[in-house]
């Protein structure tokens, strides 16, 4: 981690990514008929957006500039993205905040390490308040969690079998 | 003997012998005497080494036909021969030329009655250093049907590349052989005029240029071959495309794909391989995408007989493909023909972005005949594109001169929309003639997926009823509001009875016809170019004051019998007249049928 | 890594289509299409300089969830209507997706050819082991042991292994991708599309409802150990011997793509096609 904007560079791209992945979910769940938690995704895409955007105003970058083309994590992927094959069709609200918090867990984990690095001071100090705005995510998504129903068994148990379309 | 109007000339032998070299140089030398003239080939099943015969008709008239019988057979040996009899009726005034150093001419020819003429062809091309019997055998028909040496001598000169001397003088020893031989002098030549020398293969490929078409998918299959063959290097020279595919499943998608990409295509076959087209002939129904197939017909079912002639690819033709799909069958019914046919198929394909198959024969394909300069067709048929953005994304109807509300629609400006033509491109627009702007890739604005699946008409795929529906009833409009004119049939004669056929039977019919007119007798000639859509209108008008039909074709199960019926109902008294192949209706065969049928 | 500063011309949402997906939730295609709108917006594309060319199956609904031209085609027959487009089209960037029932049973003999052809087309094959569109039956890449309604007890057959059977027949470029690493992916896809030729990218992409259990592979994917090799031979080696969750472009050859015929301007071509009649012109005696 060079400098201060490759960080910031970096984070951004970290929430947008995070955003554009909850938006696919919650589109792939309007197509399988699982309003509610499309919902909870919208809601989750919405809140990394606004992260995103804090970012830009920060850096006073004049537009929302795009993804950069070509970028590397030491994962995959970014670590506040979310695998596409978490979904399931009949997925519940507890499943849909079960994977955020390990989203948002890792994303903490990602920036703790950074300011715990050797990254010139002024990196380390933006990471460490990236870390505790994860950790403030983290925080809220318990709370939410405990205001979801507990997934009972079975819920994945179809009585038809799947379809055929071609 | 009298002067003939046609002699029909058989030369005969096995592997290594030249028959076809020298039945192509008679074919020329008769060409260069300002004759018309018509070769026709038969061969056993080997590759090398076969059995062979050139069949040859020289005549003062043009047409595609054969005759009733030979004037002359000429064997440079007999081995296995004898498989051809059918192919090559011989009569009481018939001669039959032969080596006697090859033993006598098989009893299936001589029970005719023809007469036998040995000439020594081996041993005299033996007195010459480097010439073959086959041009000894040359020399002697040329000089039996009163070809004069100065045009064999010219033919001669075009075709061989090697040992071109010696076969010339082991023509003019067959040609001074001759004398005193019975023989068979045509009448003098027609006056000169502008002839072609083709066969009906190169026709079909020519007819494709000329169409537009400038990628080809090939996969060879016999007696599509030569068609492909053609246009490899015809292609190269007018700045097309040729792929060879892997199979026939792989050359139609690739005929299907180029034409996707807005290039005109075409791939030849015969039945086998129309058979495992047809599937996808069907996605080029639903994707409205412009796409010939000229089907070489061979005799089936299955492998059949490769190298043989039959009409009975119809029924596959028109009705094969799975779901209800509306596509243009055209049948050429004549040699030349095929080019105008195959010409008008693209032109037909790409004006209503439909596939079309071309319903040639192995008799057409594979025969070569001195035709008359075919006539200009209509050329390069432009379909109808969408001009991308802002120019009006669905464009207009071209062919019903208004455009239809939806295409006003998508052609107002999007202001500040990112993507405003793309989103209101309808590839599959209901428009009044059904025929809806095509989007080539590359055009911006405009991009769309064409779908074999059923869809709307962005081309969205549907299960809608309206939506399939709706889509059916365009792709049907699209044929129905076509208008043939007077290119979809070929209708000579009158008269109370009408013989109604299409394709190769055409030109067997057109003698009898001929034969039964100089004999006093009206006879009305119906040949359907056009076989789908098909045209009940225009039928109806052509049968009128007709009272009796006798339905020609060559298949066993009388297809285009029942495809008749089916589609116009024939409520005239009918007789059907049909055989399988391989054998060719001969015209007293179809004289004979007529007449005995008047007086049951 | 730079600033993102100046906006690119196209992102890769410019190349998704608002069609929605019908693909299950969790399913790994939703990912290669990603990464696929990711590699065109990388590669600096334009929608309609692109067409997406696809068969029958799950993977090939791929076409129409693109701003490119599409062409969704017969079962099997991706590879020759792609052919035939890039052939006619040499201008045209041409991908195909396909998937392992598409790509390697029905269209097996296509895959075969089109390596061999060398056209320069993309072939992106979504392998996940199974017929998802016609409810889970075996494909040629299946285990022979899974057991299914139409094979119970399984197959028995030994799995078709398509990165050797494209080297062997003579794709000039080879890789394995995982859907689960969309951006790796992305990169895999641009690159093939730049390498001239037939580039064959297989992504391993898990099916959620009739393979479950291949939300595994994600811990089983491993980044290949060794850049890209020229060598055909070397190449068979390593793909025959490892354990088929090597992950990265494991060949690039170098031989000269398929060459399409030059084309003419129509006068040109109308011209040329006059002057073919000569060959059929009787000389008058």
């Amino acid at each position: 981690m060079d400098s201060y904007d490759d960080f910031m560079a970096r984070a951004y791209a970290m929430e947008l990514e995070a955003t554009e992945r909850y938006a696919q979910f919650a589109e792939q769940l309007d197509t399988h008929n699982n309003r509610q938690v499309a919902q909870m995704f919208r809601k989750l895409a919405d809140v990394e957006a606004l992260h995103a955007k804090r970012i830009l105003e920060e850096m006073r970058w004049p537009s929302m500039p795009a993804l950069p083309p070509a970028y590397a994590w030491e994962t995959a992927e970014g670590p506040e993205t979310a695998h596409f094959d978490q979904l399931h069709y009949l997925m519940q609200p507890m499943h849909a905040l079960e994977i955020a918090l390990k989203c948002e867990l890792q994303a903490q984990q990602y920036f703790e390490n950074i300011a715990a690095s050797k990254a010139p001071a002024r990196v380390r100090k933006a990471a460490t308040e990236m870390a505790d705005e994860e950790r403030e995510h983290v925080r809220l998504i318990r709370d939410w969690m405990k205001r979801v129903p507990q997934v009972k068994p079975g819920w994945d148990e179809d009585l038809d079998p799947p379809q055929v379309t071609e | 003997m009298d002067a003939l109007p046609s002699v029909s000339v058989a030369l005969a032998g096995s592997g290594g012998a030249g028959v076809m070299t020298a039945g192509n140089m008679l074919l020329e030398a008769a060409a260069h005497a300002g004759y018309y003239g018509l070769m026709t080939r038969t061969s056993g099943p080997q590759i090398r080494g076969g059995e062979a015969a050139a069949m040859l008709r020289i005549s003062t008239f043009a047409g595609d036909g054969q005759d009733d019988r030979y004037h002359l057979l000429a064997a440079i040996d007999w081995l296995n021969v004898q498989r051809f009899a059918a192919e090559l009726p011989l009569g009481a005034q018939s001669l039959i030329v032969g080596d006697p150093a090859q033993g006598e001419p098989p009893e299936v020819f001589t029970r005719s009655g023809a007469r036998y003429a040995p000439v020594p062809l081996k041993a005299t091309a033996g007195e010459i250093a480097g010439a073959w019997p086959n041009m000894v055998a040359l020399g002697v028909l040329a000089a039996l049907v009163g070809l004069p040496l100065a045009s064999l001598e010219a033919a001669a000169r075009k075709a061989m590349k090697k040992g071109l001397e010696p076969g010339i003088a082991a023509a003019q020893r067959g040609y001074a052989l001759a004398k005193g031989l019975p023989s068979f002098p045509l009448a003098p030549p027609p006056p000169k005029k502008n002839r072609w020398l083709i066969t009906g293969n190169e026709a079909a490929g020519y007819g494709a240029l000329r169409g537009g078409v400038r990628f080809v998918a090939a996969y060879p299959i016999t007696p599509a071959t030569e068609l492909l063959e053609y246009l490899s290097p015809a292609l190269a020279k007018v700045g097309g495309t040729l792929v060879q595919a892997e199979d026939e499943l792989a050359s139609i998608n690739m005929a299907l794909g180029a034409s996707f990409g807005g290039v005109p295509s075409l791939t030849a076959t015969s039945g086998p391989g129309l058979s495992l087209m047809i599937e996808s002939l069907g996605l080029g129904v639903a994707a409205e995408v412009p796409v010939v197939v000229v089907d070489v017909m061979r005799t089936g079912p299955s492998t059949g007989i490769a190298t043989k002639t039959e009409q009975a690819d119809l029924g596959t033709a028109l009705y094969g493909l799975h779901g209800d799909a509306p596509h243009l069958v055209i049948a050429p019914n004549s040699l030349e023909d095929c080019l105008a046919a195959t010409e008008w198929a693209v032109g037909l394909s790409e004006q209503l972005q439909c596939p079309a198959i071309v319903l040639a024969d192995q008799y057409l394909g594979q025969a070569r005949a001195v035709v008359d300069a075919p006539a200009k067709g209509d050329g390069f048929i432009e379909r109808l594109k969408a001009k991308g953005d802002g120019a009006g994304a669905a464009g207009g109807d071209a062919k019903s001169g208004a455009a239809t509300s939806l295409a006003d629609e998508a052609a107002k400006p999007a202001a500040g929309a990112a993507k405003p033509a793309a989103e209101l491109y309808k590839r599959y627009a209901l428009t009044p003639s059904g025929v809806s702007p095509m989007a080539i890739p590359g055009t911006p604005g405009t991009t769309y997926t064409a779908d074999g699946l059923e869809h709307n008409e962005k081309g969205t795929p549907s299960s809608q009823a309206s939506d399939h529906l709706a889509q059916m009833d365009k792709r049907a409009r699209k044929l129905a509001q076509l208008d043939p004119g007077e290119a979809w049939a070929t209708v000579e004669g009158e008269g109370e009875t009408a013989l109604v056929t299409f394709g190769s039977c055409t030109g067997p019919a057109r003698e009898a016809l001929a034969r039964l007119e100089a004999a006093g007798e009206k006879v009305r000639l119906v040949s359907l170019r056009m076989l789908a859509p098909a045209q009940p209108q225009r039928l109806a008008r052509a049968l009128e004051g007709v009272r009796r039909v006798m339905v020609l074709e060559q298949n066993h199960s009388g297809q285009f019998l029942k495809y008749l019926r089916a589609e116009y109902g024939l409520p005239f008294e009918v007789k059907s007249l049909r055989r399988p192949g391989p054998l060719p209706f001969r015209p007293a065969e179809i004289q004979g049928a007529l007449a005995q049928w008047r007086s049951a | 890594m730079n600033a993102p500063a100046a906006p690119m011309a196209l992102v890769a949402k410019d190349f998704k289509s608002d069609y929605k997906p019908v693909w299950c939730p969790g399913c790994g295609d939703y990912s290669v299409l990603s990464a696929i709108t990711k590699a065109l917006a990388m590669l600096g594309l334009r929608p309609e300089n692109v067409a997406v060319v696809s068969g029958i199956g799950c993977s090939s609904r791929i076409p129409a969830y693109t701003t490119c031209y599409g062409f969704h085609g017969v079962h099997g027959r991706s590879l020759p209507a792609a052919t035939g487009l890039k052939a006619a089209r040499p201008d045209l960037t041409v991908l195909v997706a396909s998937g392992d029932g598409d790509g390697y049973s029905i269209g097996g003999n296509h895959f075969l050819h089109a390596c061999r052809r060398n056209v320069d087309l993309t072939y992106i094959v979504m392998d996940n082991h199974v017929y998802g569109m016609t409810k889970g039956q075996p494909s040629p890449t299946t285990e022979p042991d899974w057991s299914s309604k139409l094979a119970p007890g399984g197959t028995g057959l030994r799995e078709f292994h398509p990165l050797v059977i494209a080297l062997a027949s003579g794709a000039n470029f080879v890789a394995r991708a995982f859907s689960g690493d969309p951006n790796g992916c992305a990169s895999m896809i641009a690159e093939a599309v730049k390498h001239p030729g037939f580039s064959f990218v297989e992504v391993l992409s898990p099916c959620v409802t009739f393979r479950p259990e291949q939300r595994a592979w994600k811990d089983a994917v491993h980044a290949a150990p060794v850049a890209a090799t020229d060598d055909p031979a070397r190449a068979a080696r390593r793909i025959m011997t490892d354990d088929g969750f090597n992950i990265g472009v494991l060949f690039k050859g170098k031989r000269p793509p398929y060459k399409p015929g030059v084309g003419k301007s129509a006068q040109e071509s109308a011209q040329a096609v006059a002057a073919l009649e000569a060959g059929f012109r009787l000389q008058e005696a």
